[in-house]
């Protein structure tokens, strides 16, 4: 039948995808415990597939009666949530057998995630948002307490669970009090209402809330505290996951909901934005710097990254959200990388993670340590590394709005957070070995190596070209 | 030959020098070995390669030259854009010539992971030589802050005990400081919608945003510069740092904000330039003495330079915004010879440091009588660093002490007292380094001067003296860029029905030709402003003229022959 064809073409990626997720279920359920490679490995080729099948789409079109949407943005968002995954499955490999997670549920659930999260960042309506972001929040709770033996693990999940689930309260009162007073779900018709007069207050209020709900998900302050507890608790590369992929969509996801029908409440939704994204730059950088356990320091460094994405937000233009398009596929390449390096940190085998542990590894690695330095200037912003250029968008957006204060704080707390990136490169750079580190294996230095070439030389090349598709991307959101 | 990319080529060869450090295996003393040699080598021909820039550099065209253009990145108005003109064309020299200097200075005194220290100067080099060739914005802070890696892993890794907070000092300092000038630039960026330094040098800003964007690019230049009170990074940084970080420093990383306050502040900016120079010449005359006191009380060799260093690059920001042709003059030529002569005098404290492995003035005493090379090698850039007569010191500082006279004479006055100070702790530091008893058995054990430091120091002695005695040899190459930069000052000046701090450019210092191009040039302007402004001084010129120039009848021998051509 015509009209059920053109419902599916457009969400062909994510169908695939989950129907690749129920395959790799029964593979995994009739092949053992021997079968966690090989699910892996089919996982990648799928999420590969679907990156495919996502490039060859094109245009702009709306299905299942405006609940879902395919765009430029969405097909941006779905590649770089793609490649988190893709990325994160791979760094996973060693660490999950060798810390008994050797189960396949393990990529079951990262490809459950992914449609989830492709979901949502094609929603065009507040309940396929819902669906998608559930869909993405059910699969990480139980992979955080992936290690169900190890009490930090299951307190991360537990902790995750039960703020997340209370994020999702809000997110769904603010959803229900935009319905009541805007009368539709629908983006679109939202909003045409809100273009057609002024804005009821019940749908200020309710936007307030699903922004709240939406800052949890973004670990945006004042809704960070469940971070670092849950980065430091959850297994290692259950943490590099947390951090690339599920922010990608998370923020994307934001954006879309912010520009798209509240685009008109622009001066009403900025505050609630610009005091997020000044928290979440001051709290990431302070906090970070008393921080001895690299995830936890990992922790507060995303929850400042996420406060210089907001800004990119906060502009609400079409070059701002260009800027945190780049900034997130720049934050998601070093982040990998980063954990990569940080899930390689075994002493004579057993996985360590304070930052001390990393003493003297320029001389006992100095590979390792150069792409680590290289990885962490990158963060910080200093220049020639790809970080650099990511800030620099984002200043440029939000100084072309007229955010003048913001831009300066974000350059000031760059210049603090400044201070613990050093501290990784000063023990690792000038502090004398107490115990080497062990040699990580092929498949981490690997994406160590890829990551940290594209972060410094590659990215200088390539810019343009993802320039380019990151404008036309954002373009598509205000056509 | 003649199209050649002879910029990035002298950038990147010592990248590329690195890059083949990096590929290095094997035992580590001939790694060590290797990588030495190979550093060596890379820096000469890098050195050989510059000096193609000296040769093809037209020293009476004030535009910008060997212009090299490449599309980066479209979408932000990013280019490869690199260039020079007179104010740059030094500064790529003085880093392509210290660098093969640092090498050997390095040769034995660095014996740890030898293979990362090269390529961390090497590195060093690439990034200092991109900073002043770059014509791009961006460009330009890419290799502005490209500069604070390798240093930082110099002075971390290979520094004295306190290093690690020397590093971070040096590092948080001056990163948040052209964090700033970031904004600056992405403010300038959007009014002008391109980041090509030359489009924004003919633009003329808006006065109140002048004055923003001033203070937001002398943040980042002040802390570089050092100027009082944003200098107390450096001391640290020199004092731990080893002898080639700070050589690199003192001779070359200094001048990036130098170089700066030229091209971005007084270039640029001129009517923010005029707003803040009483700020200027009040930071810098409490540099001048303040920092020549502390000098006076230090025990620790090292830090008297650096604080040395801070006074010296005060002359340097006085002659900047003094905006005459004297000061401007005077400022480019200190820091050429602050150049030489601090990375000589860190050359020197190095030379006995790696003997006795104490920087305590204290420790030594009497070396005149068991190193008289050394105390004859130590006493010229002593002398060149006080200011003598026929040193290289000694132009620059009363240069841009004049310029500072005409511009304001309180200031020219109190400037003047740094130069007793200077003398006083310069003398005092060779009276307990090299005279008196020698009586302590291990200063008696070391040896003089090697071969290997000879070497260094030959071309080091030659420069300062030919800058003494010849300095048109040198200012020649950036006299119509000054002259040019200043014309340019001047007219926006005017426009804006600012009176030039001194409308007086008649000097006897600079060249006739340009002496005459300046003063034909309100002639021919049509600007009423402009005439207004300079007529009124002219009968004041003679009395102002005649006094400063009569008790210095010498130094102007010196310049004036040259002026001919």
């Amino acid at each position: 039948m015509q009209p059920v064809l053109t419902d599916l073409i457009p969400a062909l990626p994510e169908i695939f995808l989950a129907v690749a997720a129920l395959l790799l279920l029964m593979l995994g359920v009739f092949s053992g415990k021997n079968g966690t490679r090989l699910v892996s490995g089919l996982a990648l080729v799928a999420l590969v597939v679907t990156g495919v099948l996502l490039v060859r789409q094109e245009g702009y079109e709306v299905a299942f009666s405006g609940l879902f949407i395919a765009d430029g943005f969405a097909v941006f968002s779905k590649l770089l949530i793609l490649l988190g995954t893709g990325l994160s499955l791979i760094i996973a490999q060693n660490f999950i057998a060798r810390e008994d997670m050797d189960r396949f549920e393990f990529p079951v659930l990262m490809v459950l995630a992914t449609v989830g999260m492709m979901m949502m960042v094609s929603a065009n309506d507040l309940l396929s948002l819902y669906v998608g972001l559930e869909l993405q929040s059910l699969s990480l709770y139980v992979i955080a307490s992936f290690r169900r033996d190890y009490a930090k693990s299951t307190e991360a999940g537990l902790k995750y669970f039960v703020l997340g689930a209370l994020s999702s309260g809000m997110l769904l009162y603010g959803i229900s009090l935009i319905y009541g007073f805007a009368g539709t779900t629908n983006f679109i018709t939202i909003a045409q209402v809100l273009q057609a007069g002024p804005a009821p207050l019940g749908v200020i209020v309710g936007l307030v809330f699903v922004a709240a709900g939406l800052a949890f998900k973004i670990s945006a302050v004042p809704f960070h505290m469940w971070t670092p507890d849950v980065y430091e608790g959850a297994p290692t590369p259950v943490t590099a996951f947390f951090a690339v992929a599920p922010k990608v969509a998370a923020i994307c996801l934001f954006i879309r909901v912010l520009e798209g029908p509240f685009g008109s409440l622009l001066p009403q939704w900025r505050q609630v934005i610009e005091f997020c994204s000044v928290a979440s730059m001051v709290v990431g950088s302070l906090a970070a710097i008393r921080q001895s356990n690299i995830k936890r320091l990992m922790a507060y460094s995303s929850i400042a990254n996420i406060g210089y994405a907001l800004v990119g937000v906060a502009a609400g233009t079409a070059d701002g959200v260009q800027a945190v398009l780049i900034y997130m596929a720049i934050y998601l390449v070093m982040t990998v990388g980063t954990f990569a390096i940080i899930i390689g940190m075994r002493q004579k085998g057993k996985a360590v993670e304070e930052i001390a542990d990393l003493a003297g590894l320029s001389k006992t690695n100095p590979m390792l340590a150069l792409a680590l330095a290289v990885f962490m200037f990158s963060m910080a912003g200093v220049p020639p590394a790809a970080g650099f250029f990511g800030k620099l968008l984002v200043f440029m957006a939000a100084w072309k709005a007229g955010l003048y204060p913001l831009s300066i704080i974000m350059a000031l707390t760059s210049g603090i957070s400044l201070f613990y990136y050093l501290k990784v490169c000063k023990v690792s750079w000038f502090d004398d070995v107490k115990e080497p580190l062990d040699r990580p294996t092929a498949g981490l230095s690997w994406v160590v190596t890829a990551t940290a070439l594209v972060v410094f030389p590659v990215a200088l090349v390539i810019g343009t070209p993802v320039l380019d598709s990151a404008a036309a991307a954002a373009a598509s959101l205000f056509h | 030959m003649a199209d050649w990319p002879i910029l990035s080529l002298t950038t990147f060869l010592p990248s590329i020098g690195a890059l083949l450090i990096l590929l290095v295996r094997g035992e580590e003393q001939a790694v060590a070995r290797n990588a030495k040699a190979i550093a060596l080598a890379t820096s000469l021909l890098t050195f050989i390669v510059s000096l193609g820039i000296l040769v093809k550099f037209d020293p009476s065209s004030a535009g910008f030259q060997l212009v090299e253009e490449h599309s980066w990145i479209p979408a932000l108005g990013i280019q490869y854009l690199r260039g020079i003109d007179g104010v740059s064309v030094w500064f790529v020299l003085a880093s392509t010539f210290l660098t093969p200097i640092c090498v050997l200075a390095s040769w034995d005194s660095i014996d740890k992971r030898v293979k990362q220290f090269m390529m961390s100067l090497l590195l060093l080099e690439t990034m200092l030589v991109g900073m002043f060739t770059a014509l791009d914005f961006i460009l330009f802070y890419i290799f502005f802050e490209g500069v604070l890696l390798p240093m930082f892993l110099m002075i971390g890794v290979w520094g004295g005990p306190g290093r690690i907070y020397a590093a971070y000092k040096f590092f948080i300092y001056t990163f948040i400081g052209s964090v700033l000038m970031l904004l600056a630039i992405v403010a300038m960026y959007l009014q002008v919608g391109t980041m090509d330094m030359r489009v924004m040098l003919d633009h003329t800003f808006d006065p109140s945003m002048q004055k923003i964007l001033w203070l937001a690019f002398f943040a980042a230049f002040a802390v570089k510069t050092p100027m009082w009170p944003f200098h107390t990074w450096l001391p640290f940084a020199h004092v731990e740092a080893p002898t080639a970080g700070s050589v690199m420093l003192a001779g070359v990383m200094l001048k990036m904000g130098g170089y700066g306050l030229i091209r971005a502040n007084l270039q640029m900016l001129p009517i923010g330039s005029a707003t803040y120079t009483t700020l200027v010449f009040v930071m810098s005359v409490v540099a001048i003495i303040y920092t020549s006191l502390v000098a006076l009380a230090q025990t620790d060799m090292k830090k008297m330079i650096a604080y040395s260093s801070v006074a010296h690059m005060g002359y340097v920001s006085m002659g900047i915004f003094s905006a005459n042709a004297q000061g401007l003059d005077g400022a480019m030529f200190q820091m050429l010879s602050h150049t030489v002569v601090s990375a000589a005098l860190f050359l020197c404290i190095g030379v006995v440091y790696n003997r006795l492995h104490t920087r305590e003035i204290a420790r030594y005493g009497g070396m005149a009588h068991n190193m008289p090379k050394y105390a004859v090698v130590f006493m010229l850039f002593m002398l060149a660093s006080v200011g003598l007569p026929g040193t290289s010191g000694f132009v620059g500082e009363f240069l841009s002490m004049l310029g500072a006279y005409e511009a304001n004479t309180w200031v020219g006055l109190f400037a003047s007292t740094g130069l007793v100070f200077g003398a006083a702790y310069m003398l005092l530091l060779y009276r307990k380094l090299f005279y008196g008893k020698l009586e302590k058995p291990d200063v008696i054990a070391m040896p003089d001067l090697n071969g290997k430091e000879i070497i260094y120091f030959a071309p080091l002695i030659a420069i300062v003296i030919m800058m003494g005695v010849y300095p048109k040899s040198f200012s020649g190459v950036y006299a119509a860029s000054l002259d040019h930069i200043l014309t340019h000052h001047r007219e926006a000046l005017a426009a804006e029905g600012l009176t030039p701090p001194v409308a007086n450019p008649a000097s006897s210092f600079i060249p006739a030709a340009n002496a005459e191009t300046i003063s034909a040039h309100p002639a021919t302007s049509e600007t009423p402003g402009t005439e207004h402004a300079v007529e009124p001084s002219n009968p004041e010129t003679p009395s102002a003229e005649t006094p400063a120039e009569a008790p210095h009848g010498e130094p102007k021998a010196d310049a004036n022959p040259d002026a001919g051509h």
